[in-house]
């Protein structure tokens, strides 16, 4: 029963998530919402642990320095230098890839892109999606696709937490002679070491720091901003009588 | 020292009396601002002109803080973007007040242009005014176009792109035109520096210049009012137009709730929304720039929007050039084109005032196509709005002819 809400929940996502592949590689795919907190500090470190671990062997984020994140995420820098530092020296470094990219252009085709402002390019939306989206293909070289960029290079590298699905399309010969194929939905053919719930969180929290790296800034802007809009009201209020005070004779 | 003092005797008047034997500090503060009269019956039409000082002013401030910080090379503009962004102590709050004010700079220029149709404010003897500010507009465009090229992202460089290569439609110089523009045989590092140069140096003082001759032009004359009347045909024992109020202190602490309010407006999406979905800054615009991998859907900022639909509604690439051009220059001629006896829209007949809505219309809907992609339901409907757009220039002449008016009074309407 269990296991039957769970394919439930995955087939309403995938669904939801695009009608065709063709349209999802054009950018134009529904996309199911990544819904990230931005103000959940708990998130976000969990968030930053996954993408140490996870995407920093071959993404670099290069305009991210460790020090920015400590400071925004609550985290000291004995916390920074342990846990999140593996291929860096001082807090001020910026997030470096541990692969060279000239290598990872030879092995891949194409070097991993940096991730900086990723979430700010494609949206916090489309990398959830794409990072659900990997289905077995076998005649692909990394022995997977993509449901949201078709022909990816990248292999599935949460293989291991997500296990493997497979994709369902539906194809229909339209009167034209053209083809529309239609995504059916994915079936999960072997377990990971994590229930789709928890894989749900982990992918959500990892977007989520994607989101972060993308405008650290985001946070205090929009504090600040609410004192800015506090304050013009209150120069409105003074402006607005010394302008009738001026008026008052003109008839 | 003593020897001027015996000549000239002891100064009389104290420090301003001394400042205005030397400069016209106090006449020429009397003839622009506290003898300065503007009608009294102003309404939210007229708080666009002091904006647009303000926006400017913003530009101005903010563009150079910037360039302090702003690597004009191929290899580094991307990365000195997000240096401001990030590592430059109140860059993102500079950077973003830049970003935002470009595309405020034409929500009030717009605006500003739409009050002067409304009220007839191009009709003689304000002809020159009108000309000036479609010269600022002009430079306006060509500005923004500039900077929009220096974070060069994917879209500063594919707009650009698409942008400069409409000049090669042009016969015979078409090509040798693009390559002067570009400095190169595609969009370059040279072409980002001399964009750069434009951008800060070129077209700022030409916009200064171009701001100040308008000024000039509308003080000489007076500024028009909701009414279309000729305050100056009113006059008191005094001289002082009975209908108008001196521009200091009367419109300056009016102006001042104006820009109040404008600045929580364009603080809130400062601070709330800096990319406003996608409008203000392009979603493909964090992408650096990549020479080799075109972007799907390729649009330029939504304030160029209407003329590029107007353009795309072409088949032809030469035409297309030549009606965008003349979608952009059109309004220039209003003032002859507009046969009305009357200015205002208070007193015009049903003729103009729905053909001008109209306008308003087909406007905003051309901006919304040049959104979109070129798909063919799109197209068709811009080359409808197209056609709408240069009728309500090229009919006037005739439906502003035949159109009935209303008499107009002696003197202002106002309500206190």
């Amino acid at each position: 029963m269990d296991k039957f809400l769970r394919y439930a929940k995955v087939t309403l996502l995938a669904a939801f998530l695009v009608t065709t592949p063709v349209f999802a590689a054009g950018g134009g795919a529904k996309l199911a919402s990544a819904n990230i907190d931005p103000d959940n500090v708990n998130s976000l470190q969990r968030g930053a642990a996954n993408f140490m671990n996870y995407c920093s062997g071959c993404h670099s984020a290069r305009y991210v320095r460790y020090k920015t994140i400590g400071k925004d995420l609550d985290l000291s820098e004995e916390m920074l230098v342990n846990n999140l530092m593996f291929n860096a020296e001082k807090t001020f470094e910026t997030i470096q890839a541990s692969m060279p990219a000239a290598d990872a252009a030879r092995w891949y085709g194409t070097a991993p892109p940096d991730l900086s402002l990723m979430a700010r390019a494609r949206g916090a939306d489309y990398i959830y999606n794409f990072l659900k989206g990997f289905y077995v293909d076998k005649e692909s070289p990394t022995g997977v696709d993509n449901l949201v960029l078709a022909g990816t290079s990248m292999p599935n590298v949460l293989w291991e937490l997500q296990g493997y699905q497979t994709a369902h399309f539906d194809r229909h010969d339209n009167a034209d002679g053209s083809v529309t194929t239609t995504f059916e939905g994915f079936e999960q053919i072997a377990a990971g070491t994590m229930d789709s719930e928890d894989f749900d969180e982990f992918v959500r929290d990892t977007v989520n720091f994607l989101a972060y790296m993308a405008e650290p800034v985001r946070g205090f802007r929009v504090d600040l901003g609410k004192w800015v809009i506090i304050y013009l009201i209150f120069f409105l209020l003074i402006a607005r009588m010394l302008k009738k005070q001026i008026w008052k004779d003109v008839k | 020292m003593a020897r001027i003092e015996a000549e000239v005797g002891k100064p009389q008047g104290g420090f301003m009396k001394w400042i205005d034997d030397r400069f016209p500090f106090t006449s020429t503060m009397k003839y622009h601002a506290t003898e300065y009269y503007a009608s009294k019956n102003f309404n939210v039409w007229y708080v666009f002109g002091v904006l647009a000082f303000v926006v400017l002013f913003i530009q101005l401030f903010t563009g150079i803080f910037l360039t302090m910080n702003y690597k004009p090379s191929a290899a580094e503009a991307f990365a000195s973007v997000e240096y401001i962004m990030r590592d430059v102590e109140w860059g993102w709050l500079i950077r973003y007040m830049h970003s935002t004010g470009a595309s405020f700079f034409f929500i009030i220029v717009y605006l500003h242009m739409f009050r002067a149709m409304l009220y007839g404010s191009y009709k003689k003897p304000r002809e020159l005014i009108w000309i000036i500010g479609m010269l600022i507009f002009l430079v306006l465009m060509a500005e923004a176009f500039a900077g929009y090229l220096l974070p060069w992202g994917q879209m500063s460089y594919w707009g650009a792109q698409v942008i400069i290569s409409l000049f090669g439609a042009i016969p015979w110089v078409g090509d040798a035109l693009v390559e002067i523009i570009r400095g190169d045989y595609s969009i370059s590092d040279i072409t980002l520096n001399r964009f750069f140069a434009l951008h800060v140096i070129a077209l700022p003082l030409a916009l200064i210049g171009l701001v100040f001759v308008h000024i000039v032009a509308l003080h000489e004359v007076g500024s028009n009012n909701p009414d279309g009347i000729e305050i100056k045909n009113n006059k008191g024992p005094d001289g002082v137009p009975l209908d108008g109020v001196a521009f200091h202190p009367y419109h300056t602490s009016k102006d001042l709730v104006a820009i109040i309010i404008f600045l929580m407006i364009f603080c809130s999406v400062v601070f709330f929304a800096p990319d406003m979905g996608g409008y203000f800054l392009e979603h493909a615009n964090f992408e650096p720039a990549n020479l080799t991998a075109t972007p799907e859907h390729i649009a330029p900022v939504w304030y160029f929007t209407p003329f590029y639909a107007i353009l795309r509604a072409v088949p032809d690439k030469l035409w297309g050039f030549i009606l965008f051009g003349l979608s952009v220059l059109l309004p220039l001629f209003l003032p002859w084109l507009d046969r009305s006896r009357v200015k205002s829209i208070r007193y015009r007949g049903w003729i103009y005032k729905s053909a001008l809505s109209t306008f308003v219309v087909t406007f905003l809907v051309l901006g919304w196509l040049g959104t979109m992609p070129a798909e063919p339901v799109y197209v068709l409907i811009a080359r409808v709005f197209s056609v709408i757009y240069f009728a309500f220039f090229i009919l006037m002449p005739y439906y502003t002819t035949i159109d009935k008016t209303k008499p107009v009074p002696e003197r202002v309407v106002y309500h206190g």
